[in-house]
């Protein structure tokens, strides 16, 4: 694609960057939100419609962040109260962010990791939501075709993020399920000898900490093999923490900043943490993403890129208030904690009382569920075949784990907190009515293998995950099933 | 560099990120020797940052005129629908405010689809991704010169692209002739690099000067022949004396009967006309589906904070409040234009005569040692010291004659102004002193 053979017609082809699919959006993780699009779920006026279980939103605690900006108008330049500080505020574009930003932000961090660590505010670099932050670092690290090596199952917005204009590869860790998809030293070396073998540089490696779409925490014996690889190999680490906030249950979570604390004869220049506001604090719209990098140089040249992607210093200096309030943040994540907690059991009790598994989890804001038993045969096809019967018949929109680069089929991510209690409850439902139907069909056709191909569940989605697309002409982008119900 | 560690990208390394200019070193020298009336009246006064800050009251007295309750109103579905709203196609109501407010400043002379509308986090976000989007690596972008030195980096820094300059200068007050595009193309193709699209600044930036429909004709059929895109970035139009001196490249598209217009992109921010730089507002207008498309996929990297969005599409959905507010700030750059321009005639400085913008484009040619870069960075370093001002030095802006300076007059109050205007003529006198004694 792009090649200029005529120059004559120069202006219709645009760049290769820009005629490429690297943008991500034909992936299936995405196909799955435009069927929601088209049939978004509303109590009232869908009931019928899509429920989405592919955002991993937490939405849990709104009300408490809302009540705050409430009772603290001076924090917004729009009151009354606070207009005082509009002029300052407005004016300001230093890439360094407001102090009083970043102070609140590396007090929050800390305290997301539940005081294991302490971060300075001048390593804090901001940028446009993690999503910006992922390709700034990107940027800073790698050449174009250098590459970084993944674990699988990953967040499939990596491919975009990491990926689309830095021209930065990302080449897979193999994680299984016989070992709950732990990263082990055995697949990095596979991993970083694969790339070799194959003359591609590795510079570094990227982890989500917690994992998604695992939800599960890295043990310190991992984070110890990961830095100790780095170091060995002279590569970079990044780590993505942005659901640090959102551990709810043992064990308790260790952040590469303890590491990097507790081993000072490991070089930090090579570690860097991706964070953001919008799972922790639950307000993605905001774009508050963050670099914070051990290395000097790195945030340095961070910084300066940064002016692609600074916060508003409107949202700087309202969250510069909010997370300032020692009271507030400490409150906030306990009880943010609780709500998930309660919610990761309910539905996790749910699921397994049909028969359906998820892999065990103490964080995040979605399981990772094991739907292996449901597939004709171990493949992808087959993988998505079920997904397209649970969008279709189920209307439930799950992720599935081949969008995940996941190397066994059968495995969905589902979100849990972009939803309140009703709204579960009946998701919960068409799973518990799919799995007594799907339970009725196999008794009836014990003897056929196929399950979920004849009768009533007569598929009618296109065979091919492309076409989906062609059913929604409109583009998609993240919609919360909450911000449709309530328009 | 990383000590012992790992080295990072070339893109890291590298200096295209532009700080090392003089542009940068002013600003750095002022940084650290700030002025302030009261604490610190010899500090340097900053004349090289383009704000707009002459009209802020007005934006304070409409805040405080319409208290949006907390910015979100009374119900939590309001906060709670704001807060999670990270759509890339923006919030349907701020798309609407800002294609009305570009209305407005080109009094309803040309329409806007809210459609066509792609939100970035500041116009710096924008040039960037049209770069990444109409360029490859290697490619070319035609700037016509003097240019925003922060190009430099917004255009080449992540994209690989180069910039291939279009020469104007003093002859013809540095208008764009055709001669200077075709020459620059001809350069372009000798150095094997392949030209994609033309930038223009209108009003420009530094000359403070609207560029005129003829002119703006004579562009677009040339990009038209070459079959390039056109940019135009138009971040200064509402900061146009007289509002009916500006023609945006929108009318010449619309009175051609839209033909051509899927090579022409407009890029707008609220940072110069409503001195919001903070805010990160900044938007490309583009009638090429395509680039519409894939520019949004790409600004999921530089969203603009949906509080932001939010509170800005209340206010500038306020008819009355967007019209008093661009008449308002009109006649006050007017003024302030004006004062200036006569302050550094009494100092015996000639400045090119504008019409638009936040900043003059003086010349100081006379007080130059000798007609060269070096001399005019010497200059520039002596005001910087002496006359303990920083003003940008026109080689900054890649302009190939020396002794031309941008002098910013919207950064500060009228009696700062005051206090600078008085250091450039206590400043130019002393240098003529000195140059006549030393011809003697």
């Amino acid at each position: 694609m792009g090649l200029h053979v005529d120059d004559h017609s120069n202006y219709n082809v645009l760049s290769r960057i820009a005629t490429s699919d690297g943008h991500g959006e034909n992936s299936s993780y995405f196909d799955g939100w435009k069927a929601y699009d088209n049939d978004p779920f509303h109590p009232i006026d869908n009931p019928k419609g899509v429920i989405q279980m592919g955002l991993a939103e937490n939405q849990l605690c709104l009300d408490l962040t809302h009540q705050w900006i409430k009772q603290n108008p001076q924090a917004s330049i729009c009151t009354g109260e606070g207009v005082s500080e509009f002029k300052d505020v407005a004016n300001f574009q230093d890439y360094h962010g407001l102090p009083d930003f970043r102070k609140a932000i590396a007090r929050f961090m800390g305290k997301a990791r539940g005081g294991g660590a302490m971060f300075d505010p001048e390593r804090i670099v901001m940028s446009g939501g993690a999503t910006g932050a992922q390709e700034n670092i990107a940027f800073c690290l790698a050449n174009p075709g250098e590459a970084f090596l993944i674990p699988t199952p990953y967040y499939p917005g990596f491919d975009r993020d990491f990926r689309w204009r830095t021209g930065v590869q990302l080449l897979p860790i193999q994680c299984h399920s016989f070992n709950n998809f732990k990263i082990t030293e055995p697949a990095l070396v596979t991993a970083y000898q694969t790339a070799q073998r194959s003359n591609i540089t590795v510079k570094g490696i990227l982890v989500t900490n917690p994992s998604n779409p695992l939800g599960t925490t890295l043990d310190r014996e991992t984070l110890r093999t990961l830095v100790s690889f780095a170091n060995e190999k002279r590569i970079h680490l990044v780590c993505d923490e942005i659901f640090s906030g959102t551990v709810f249950d043992r064990p308790t979570y260790v952040s590469v900043s303890e590491i990097v604390e507790e081993e000072p004869y490991y070089d930090r220049d090579l570690i860097h943490i991706v964070y953001s506001l919008s799972k922790d604090l639950g307000v993605p719209g905001f774009r508050v993403g963050v670099i914070y990098s051990y290395n000097d140089a790195v945030v340095s040249c961070a910084r300066k890129m940064s002016s692609f992607g600074l916060v508003s210093t409107q949202t700087q200096h309202l969250l510069a208030s909010m997370l300032g309030d020692d009271d507030f943040t400490t409150k906030f994540l306990a009880e943010s904690r609780r709500r998930l907690s309660r919610r990761h059991k309910v539905f996790t009790a749910a699921l397994h009382r049909v028969g359906i598994k998820c892999l065990e989890s103490n964080a995040g804001l979605f399981c990772w569920m094991n739907l292996k038993h449901l597939l004709n045969e171990a493949t992808v096809e087959a993988e998505l075949e079920l997904w397209r019967v649970i969008i279709k018949e189920v209307k439930l929109n799950m992720s599935p784990g081949s969008s995940f680069h996941c190397s066994e089929p059968g495995w969905f991510r589902v979100c849990f907190a972009n939803m309140d209690d009703n709204t579960m409850e009946t998701a919960l439902k068409r799973i518990r009515t799919f799995v007594d139907r799907g339970n009725d069909t196999t008794a009836a056709q014990a003897k056929k293998k196929k399950k979920w191909s004849d009768g009533s569940l007569r598929l009618s989605l296109p065979r091919r995950i492309e076409e989906l697309s062609i059913m929604t002409p409109r583009l998609i982008s993240p919609h919360s099933p909450l911000v449709r119900a309530a328009t | 560099m990383a000590k012992k560690g790992v080295p990072l990208s070339e893109m890291a390394t590298s200096d295209t990120h532009g700080e090392d200019s003089a542009y940068f070193a002013g600003w750095k020298a002022y940084d650290e020797d700030p002025y302030d009336a009261a604490s610190n009246p010899s500090g340097v006064i900053q004349m090289g940052l383009a704000e707009n800050q002459v009209s802020f009251d007005l934006l304070e007295d409409y805040l405080e005129q319409h208290p949006q309750e907390f910015g979100w109103g009374c119900g939590t579905s309001s906060f709670r629908e704001n807060a999670l709203f990270q759509d890339y196609h923006g919030l349907k109501s701020f798309r609407r405010a800002v294609a009305l407010f570009m209305e407005q400043i080109r009094g309803g002379r040309t329409q806007f689809d809210p459609e066509q509308i792609v939100l970035t986090a500041g116009a710096t976000a924008a040039n960037e991704l049209l770069s990444f989007i109409l360029a490859d690596p290697g490619d070319g972008l035609l700037i016509p010169t003097p240019y925003y030195p922060g190009f430099d980096r917004d255009l080449r820094w992540r994209t690989g692209v180069n910039i291939v300059p279009v020469h104007c200068n003093s002859s013809n007050g540095f208008r764009i002739t055709l001669r200077a595009l075709e020459d620059a193309c001809a350069g372009a193709e000798t150095m094997k690099v392949r030209v994609k699209a033309l930038l223009l600044t209108n009003p420009s930036n530094p000359l403070g000067t609207a560029i005129t429909r003829p002119v703006l004709e004579e562009i677009l059929d040339f990009v038209a022949r070459k079959d390039i895109h056109l940019i135009s970035d138009e971040i200064y139009s509402g900061s146009v004396f007289s509002s009916d001196e500006f023609v945006s490249m929108a009318e010449v598209v619309e009175a051609r009967g839209h033909e051509e217009r899927d090579r022409v992109h407009i890029v707008y921010s609220l940072s110069k006309d409503l001195g919001l730089p903070g805010y990160r507002a900044g938007t490309i207008y583009s009638y090429n589906n395509e680039v519409v498309t894939t520019a949004r996929r790409m600004s999921s990297f530089t969203l603009v904070s949906s509080q932001t969005q939010k509170m800005l599409a209340s206010m500038l959905s306020d008819k009355e409040f967007t019209e008093n507010y661009l008449r308002t700030n009109r006649e006050r750059l007017k003024k302030r234009y004006e004062f200036v321009v006569e302050g550094l005639s009494n100092a015996g400085i000639r400045c090119l005569q504008g019409n638009a913008g936040l900043f003059c484009w003086m010349n100081l040619g006379e007080l130059l040692e000798e007609p060269t870069v070096e001399g005019e960075l010497s200059l520039w370093n002596l005001i910087l010291h002496e006359a303990k001002l920083n003003i940008s030095p026109g080689s900054s802006c890649h302009c190939l004659e020396a002794g031309w300076f941008r002098v910013c007059f919207a950064n500060m109050s009228q009696q700062t102004l005051e206090v600078a205007l008085m250091r450039m003529k206590d400043f130019t006198e002393k240098m003529k002193a000195k140059q006549m004694i030393s011809s003697m």
